[in-house]
């Protein structure tokens, strides 16, 4: 999960991540007030999960109270990059001598961390990583020492920075390293940290991404989840426990097993260009159980979907056995119509592997109109993306 | 031979008296393996009956191996305890450990990971969130299904559970020297390229089948290292071509970021190091096909 930059700041400061006052508005008129506060002048910042609003015109600085509010209302509902601003931050404005570049994330090709640093900050680090790689500092830090003062020290020297700020920016990466850690986080960045006029080190902006498979120990993170920007299917299935990814296409998919489910897409996508182009609508995996009450959550969704036009139900029965997946489809069906919602898209299924030939004739016997089996994963793509282009 | 797992495997379950752990030692023990013990330190003594197999709980993984001369421990305990399950494992230099537990902290698993490499990597951890490897018909360590196929000369190696058994589904009238499922996280013991090492090692297997997906550029590594170093046929394929950027898509390392990780460009690096890559798992199974019959 990717947090807002203002998310970002109060876990800097949770830690001790040096940063400047600031606070987040989603109106403009609170911007007066609150640039009174800061000392009557303040850098009124888009909230936006990308990269380049500066470029866009989301950052302004405002002169006084009144200029800050005219400001945030120019910001506010500005659409950047398909992101609609919502929210922006007013920060304490700050005399910047120089910006760097500090960062922690996940080195997945060599299985450990890495810090990365530079004295070449306040721009997009991927161009300074392509152009001037030998101004990036690359630096392993083992999952188990961390960094401690001399590591800190270590990376400061790699990317040489200057010696007068030497001690603080030594801090900022022991007090980032904790955030890392503590936060269970995948990314932390700070672009820029700055060096003020008057010689102190600052976070000024940042980036941070949580990893959702720390839940369990970071309850506090799911005050972090942006509710208004979820699309409303996938917060729903999420309520429900599903595993569910919205896309643009027409052909509802329910499978088990996310490999398989992301190869149902595949296959589904190339017989679509057979048939009219249609393409699949979602990602559903329903995991290893397939419940009848799983499957009908899982139906409820994606046929609640307005593109939805067909559904493809494709299950490899491994542990789960095909003819429960089957009184599963048949029970959802049931469940389906007693809630009043009645079925009315066609539903191509595949089953395969354990019990495949009692589960097929499970739903052969129940002789639903809308249920058709097809033998193959293949064939079975082509005729969803055929129902679905009618 | 088979590659990591053999009918001479002795295998421990961390986690057996749990309610996943029971039912998968049951389907291991049913299908021949030899399930020599457990571990569960509040249990220590005891024993478990799978249908008439009186299976012993042990207090740790040392004492399971001192009291059985066990080699192969499948972790099956809740992703907050597996972490100090898998130190455990690794102490007690156990030579292969298979974490079949999803939804761990990548904390946790850089954290093992780096603690296995600092012990000297005495200890062959394949997964997490893993289906675990079998070897048909001598031994099955994890929880993919052991009547899907039978003995044969595929080696397969795969980042998905269910792309796993529906290949070795397609491919079952010809059989599998070993399967080995290494996991979708974005951080992982055994990798695509130990598999295809220890494939082209192995007399018994005269093709590798390489399933990958979304995310990383463990693929891509794996490309370069099947152009230099192996010399058996490879077929590949690739999951996840429709999957939109910054989506994760089911395991937690299956995302595209920005540019990379993405199926294309996994297929292209494949394809490149002379790979077959077939467009569907039907397509592949049938590219497997092709090259064993010359």
């Amino acid at each position: 999960m990717d947090l807002f930059e203002y998310q970002a700041r109060d876990l800097f400061a949770k830690h001790g991540v040096p940063v400047l006052a600031g606070e987040v508005i989603d109106t403009p008129e609170a911007a007066r007030q609150v640039t009174a506060e800061l000392g009557g002048r303040a850098v009124v910042k888009a909230q936006v999960k990308t990269g380049g609003r500066g470029k866009a015109g989301g950052v302004k600085l405002a002169a006084d109270p009144d200029d800050a509010v005219e400001k945030a209302g120019q910001i506010l509902g500005m659409d950047i990059k398909g992101h609609t601003v919502h929210k922006v931050m007013l920060a304490q404005t700050a005399d910047i001598a120089d910006e760097y570049y500090v960062s922690y994330l996940l080195d997945r090709a060599n299985r450990t961390f890495l810090a990365m640093a530079s004295v070449e900050g306040g721009m997009d680090i991927e161009e300074v990583a392509a152009t001037k790689p030998e101004a990036l500092a690359r630096i392993p830090v083992d999952a188990n020492e961390g960094v401690t003062e001399a590591k800190a020290r270590e990376i400061v020297e790699a990317a040489r920075f200057p010696a007068e700020i030497t001690d603080q920016v030594v801090d900022v990466l022991q007090s980032l390293w904790t955030v890392f850690v503590k936060e269970d986080a995948l990314l932390v960045e700070v672009n820029p940290l700055v060096k003020t006029a008057e010689g102190k080190v600052l976070a000024l902006d940042g980036k941070v991404s949580l990893d959702a498979n720390a839940e369990f120990r970071q309850p506090d993170h799911v005050a972090f989840e942006d509710k208004a920007a979820a699309n409303p299917l996938e917060a729903a299935a999420k309520a429900k426990g599903l595993n569910y990814v919205k896309l643009d296409g027409q052909v509802g998919i329910i499978g088990n097993g996310a490999g398989l489910v992301m190869s149902t897409l595949d296959v589904v996508a190339y017989a679509g260009e057979k048939h009219s182009a249609v393409k699949p609508a979602n990602f559903l995996d329903i995991g290893g159980g397939a419940s009848a009450d799983v499957m009908a959550n899982g139906l409820e969704i994606i046929l609640g979907d307005p593109d939805v036009r067909s559904v493809f139900v494709n299950v490899f029965g491994g542990i789960t056995a095909c003819d429960a997946v089957a009184n599963g489809i048949v029970q959802a069906l049931e469940l389906l119509k007693s809630k009043g919602e009645d079925v009315t898209k066609p539903l191509v299924v595949r089953l395969d592997g354990n019990n495949a030939e009692l589960g097929r004739k499970i739903l052969s016997d129940a002789n639903h109109p809308l249920v058709e089996q097809v033998d193959t994963m293949d064939g079975a793509a082509d005729r969803a993306a055929e129902l679905a282009a009618k | 031979m088979a590659i990591f797992l053999t009918k001479d495997s002795k295998v421990i379950v961390q986690g057996m008296t749990g309610s996943e752990g029971q039912k998968h030692t049951r389907r291991m023990l049913a299908s021949g393996t030899n399930v020599v013990g457990g571990v569960n330190p509040r249990k220590a003594g005891q024993k478990v009956d799978f249908d008439g197999a009186e299976i012993p709980v042990f207090g740790s993984v040392r004492e399971a191996i001192d009291a059985t001369g066990a080699d192969v421990t499948v972790i099956f305990v809740p992703e907050k305890f597996t972490k100090s399950a898998v130190i455990e494992a690794v102490d007690a230099e156990i030579p292969l450990a298979v974490v079949i537990t999803e939804g761990i902290a990548v904390h946790d698993t850089a954290a093992f990971w780096a603690y296995a490499g600092a012990q000297g990597n005495k200890t062959r951890i394949v997964g997490p969130n893993c289906p675990g490897l079998i070897t048909p018909g001598q031994s099955n360590a994890g929880i993919i299904p052991a009547d899907i196929t039978k003995p044969g000369r595929i080696g397969l190696v795969s980042k998905s559970g269910t792309l796993t058994y529906q290949m070795m589904y397609e491919l079952r009238d010809i059989g599998f020297s070993t399967c080995v499922g290494i996991g979708g996280d974005p951080v992982i013991g055994t990798t695509h390229i130990d598999a295809l090492e220890a494939f082209e090692a192995d007399p018994d297997t005269d093709l590798i089948v390489m399933i990958g997906e979304i995310g990383g550029d463990a693929e891509e590594r794996a490309a370069d290292y099947i152009k230099a170093n192996v010399t058996k046929p490879v077929v590949g394929y690739v999951a996840g071509f429709t999957a939109p950027e910054g989506k994760t898509m089911g395991h937690a390392g299956a995302i595209v970021s920005g540019s990379s990780g993405t199926a294309q460009a996994k297929k292209e690096a494949l394809e490149t190091a002379g790979v077959k890559v077939g467009k569907t798992p039907s397509e592949t199974a049938r590219l497997a096909r092709e090259l064993l019959a010359g």
